[in-house]
C-alpha cells in the first residue's frame, strides 16, 4: 500500500486537533483552581472533582441514568433475542415487514419521539415514571441490539442444533445449551451498546423525564442551559475518562467500526 | 433431519416476534398515532387542548413567517453541515485506510470514539473553545489574525461547527465500510498502466466509494434536521431550529397541538427526503451497472 504524502499528513493532523481539541478543552478546564472557567494555568486542582461528589444532584442523577440504562438495556435484549431467531431462521409472510419495523425507531427524530411519548404517558398515567422513562428507553435502543443480535445469530452454523434435536433434546434444551452459549457475544455487544445509547439520551428523555426520574444528561443540560462553570467541565471530564476505558475494551473485544456502522444519536 | 426441522417449528415465528410487536405496537404505534390525532386538535390558553379537529395548525405553520425561517435554518444547516461531513469525512477514511498500524486503529479509535461520548459534553467542549477568552480566540488574536474576537457562540457557523463535530464519525466510518470492500490491486493497476496519483484518486477509489459517502450523508443530513441538544446550547433562544422549536411549544408555551403539528411536519419531511434521496441513487446506480 502506497503511503500518504504530506499533504494528506498535514489534513490529517488538522482532523484529528478537530476531533480531540473540545475533549481536551473540557478535561484541562476541569482542572482549574479558579472558580470560573480558565485553563489550569497556576497548577492542576481537583478541586472541581471534589464538588461532584459534593453535589447530591448529580449523583441521584449519574445513578438513575446507571439504573435506566442496566434496566432498558436487558429488557431490549430479552425482547430481541426471540425476534432475532424468529426473523434469522424462519421463512414467513411478513418477515421484511416486522424487520423494518423493529429497526424503525432509527428513522424517527428522538425529538418526534419525545413528544409522542410525552403525551402517551400523560393519557395512561405513566407520566414522570421510572416505567415510563425506561419502556421509552427500550424502545429507542431495540434497534440496535436487535441488529448485533441479528447478525450473531445469522452467521451461526446450525449443525451443533440438528446433533442436539436428533439426540432427544428439547427446544428450550437446545436453546439453553447450544444456541445461546453461541450468541453471547452478539448479546454482549448489543447490550453493552444499547447501555450507551440508553445513558447518552437526551433529546427524547428530555420530555419523559420527572423531577424525581431525571437522567445525568438531562441534568447536564439544564445546568449547562443556565450557566457554564468548572463544575460541569469536570463532571464531563469524569465521563470522558470512564467512556475513554470502556471504548478500549469495546475496541479489543470487537472493534468499534464494526460496532458503531451506523449508530444514531 | 425431517424430525429436527418438524421439532423446530414447534415454536412459529409469530410467536417469538410476539413481544416485540406488542412492545411496538403499544408504545411505537399508538404514541405516535396519538401525536398525529393531537396535530389537528386546537389549543386555547385558558382552557387547554380541545378535541376539535381542524388543518389550523399546519396552516398556522405553513403560513407564519416565523416558522419559515426555522424551517429553512434547519434544512440549510442539515445541507451545509453534510456537504463539510462529505468533505472531511471522505478524505480522512481514504487517508486512516492507508496507515499501518499501531497508528490506524489509534487514530480511527480517536475518530470513532467520541460517538460514544454524550452530545451534552461534546457542545460543552465547543461551547468552552468559542468564548470571547476561549482557545480560538486567543490563538486568533495571538497570531495577530484578527483584532477583536470572533463572535461564535450563538450563531450559526459555531453551531454548523459543532454539528460537524458531532455528525462526521458517521461519514468516517460509512466511507470506511465501504474502502474495506475496495481491492487495492485495482489502484496498483491503474498507477502501473501509468495513471498519475490523481487521476487514480478520481477514477478508480472515488466512484468505488461514492456509496460510501452518498449513504453517510443520508445518515448526516437526518441526524443534523433533528438535532437538539447542540442547537439549543449553542444557538440559543435567538437561533431556533425545529427540534428546540417543537421542545419549546410542549415545555414553555404548552402548546401542545401547534407542537405535535411541527413535530410531524419534521418526520414527514426527514421521511420523504430520504426515501427520494434512496430511490434516485438506486436509479443512478441501477444505470451504471445495468
Amino acid at each position: 500500500m502506497s503511503k500518504n504524502g504530506p499533504i494528506a499528513l498535514i489534513f490529517h493532523t488538522a482532523f484529528i486537533v478537530f476531533m480531540l481539541a473540545p475533549l481536551v478543552v473540557v478535561c484541562l478546564v476541569a482542572f482549574t483552581s479558579k472558580g470560573y472557567i480558565s485553563m489550569p494555568t497556576e497548577g492542576f486542582s481537583l478541586r472541581w472533582f471534589r464538588a461532584i461528589l459534593e453535589n447530591p444532584d448529580f449523583i441521584d442523577a449519574f445513578l438513575m441514568s446507571l439504573y435506566l440504562a442496566i434496566v432498558s438495556a436487558s429488557i431490549a435484549l430479552a425482547i430481541s433475542v426471540p425476534a432475532s431467531l424468529a426473523i434469522a431462521r424462519h421463512r414467513f409472510p411478513g418477515r421484511a415487514a416486522f424487520t423494518a419495523f423493529f429497526l424503525s425507531p432509527l428513522m424517527i427524530p428522538h425529538v418526534v419521539l419525545g413528544v409522542s411519548f410525552l403525551r402517551f404517558f400523560t393519557e395512561v398515567g405513566l407520566s414522570g415514571t421510572f416505567v415510563g422513562l425506561a419502556l421509552s428507553h427500550v424502545i429507542i435502543i431495540m434497534p440496535y441490539a436487535l441488529r448485533l443480535v441479528l447478525a450473531s445469530v445469522t452467521g451461526l452454523s446450525r449443525d451443533a442444533e440438528s446433533a442436539a434435536v436428533s439426540l432427544g433434546a428439547s427446544n428450550w434444551t437446545v436453546f439453553r445449551r447450544i444456541t445461546l452459549p453461541l450468541i453471547v457475544p452478539g448479546i454482549a455487544g448489543g447490550w453493552v451498546l444499547a447501555f450507551i445509547t440508553s445513558f447518552d439520551e437526551l433529546t427524547m428523555t428530555v420530555f419523559v423525564a420527572s423531577p424525581s426520574t431525571i437522567t445525568l444528561p438531562v441534568r447536564m443540560y439544564n445546568h449547562i442551559t443556565e450557566t457554564i462553570d468548572p463544575l460541569i467541565a469536570s463532571l464531563s471530564a469524569a465521563l470522558i475518562f470512564v467512556t475513554v476505558i470502556f471504548m478500549v475494551i469495546l475496541d479489543r473485544l470487537y472493534g468499534l467500526d464494526k460496532l458503531l456502522v451506523g449508530r444514531g444519536t | 433431519m425431517a424430525e429436527a426441522i418438524a421439532r423446530r417449528t414447534l415454536i412459529p415465528p409469530y410467536l417469538l416476534s410476539a413481544p416485540a410487536l406488542l412492545l411496538y405496537c403499544a408504545l411505537l404505534l399508538t404514541p405516535m398515532l396519538m401525536t398525529f390525532l393531537l396535530s389537528f386538535n386546537s389549543f386555547d390558553l385558558y382552557t387547554g387542548i380541545k378535541p376539535d379537529y381542524s388543518l389550523a395548525n399546519y396552516l398556522e405553520v405553513i403560513q407564519d413567517k416565523y416558522f419559515h425561517v426555522i424551517f429553512l435554518r434547519t434544512f440549510g444547516m442539515a445541507l451545509v453541515v453534510t456537504l463539510i461531513c462529505a468533505l472531511l469525512g471522505a478524505p480522512e477514511a481514504y487517508i486512516l485506510n492507508r496507515m499501518a498500524n499501531p497508528w490506524k486503529s489509534l487514530f480511527l479509535l480517536a475518530v470513532l470514539g467520541p460517538l460514544l461520548i454524550s452530545v451534552v459534553v461534546r457542545t460543552l467542549g465547543w461551547a468552552l473553545l468559542f468564548g470571547k477568552e476561549g482557545a480560538i480566540n486567543m490563538t486568533l488574536m495571538g497570531l495577530g489574525l484578527v483584532d477583536e474576537p470572533v463572535k461564535l457562540i450563538f450563531t450559526s457557523t459555531g453551531v454548523v461547527i459543532a454539528l460537524v463535530h458531532v455528525l462526521v464519525p458517521f461519514m468516517v466510518i460509512s466511507v470506511w465500510a465501504s474502502l474495506q470492500k475496495l481491492d487495492p490491486a485495482t489502484e496498483r493497476a491503474g498507477l502501473s498502466l501509468g495513471a498519475s496519483q490523481f487521476t487514480v484518486l478520481r477514477r478508480v477509489v472515488v466512484p468505488q466509494v461514492m456509496p460510501g459517502v452518498l449513504s453517510g450523508s443520508l445518515i448526516v443530513f437526518a441526524l443534523t434536521a433533528s438535532a437538539f441538544a447542540t442547537p439549543a446550547i449553542l444557538g440559543g433562544r435567538r437561533l431556533k431550529v425545529v427540534a428546540t422549536t417543537a421542545y419549546d411549544e410542549y415545555l414553555n408555551t404548552l402548546n401542545w397541538p401547534l407542537g405535535a403539528a411541527i413535530a410531524i411536519l419534521l418526520l414527514a419531511a426527514n421521511v420523504i427526503i430520504i426515501t427520494s434521496y434512496n430511490r434516485v441513487i438506486e436509479k443512478k446506480y441501477a444505470e451504471a451497472f445495468g
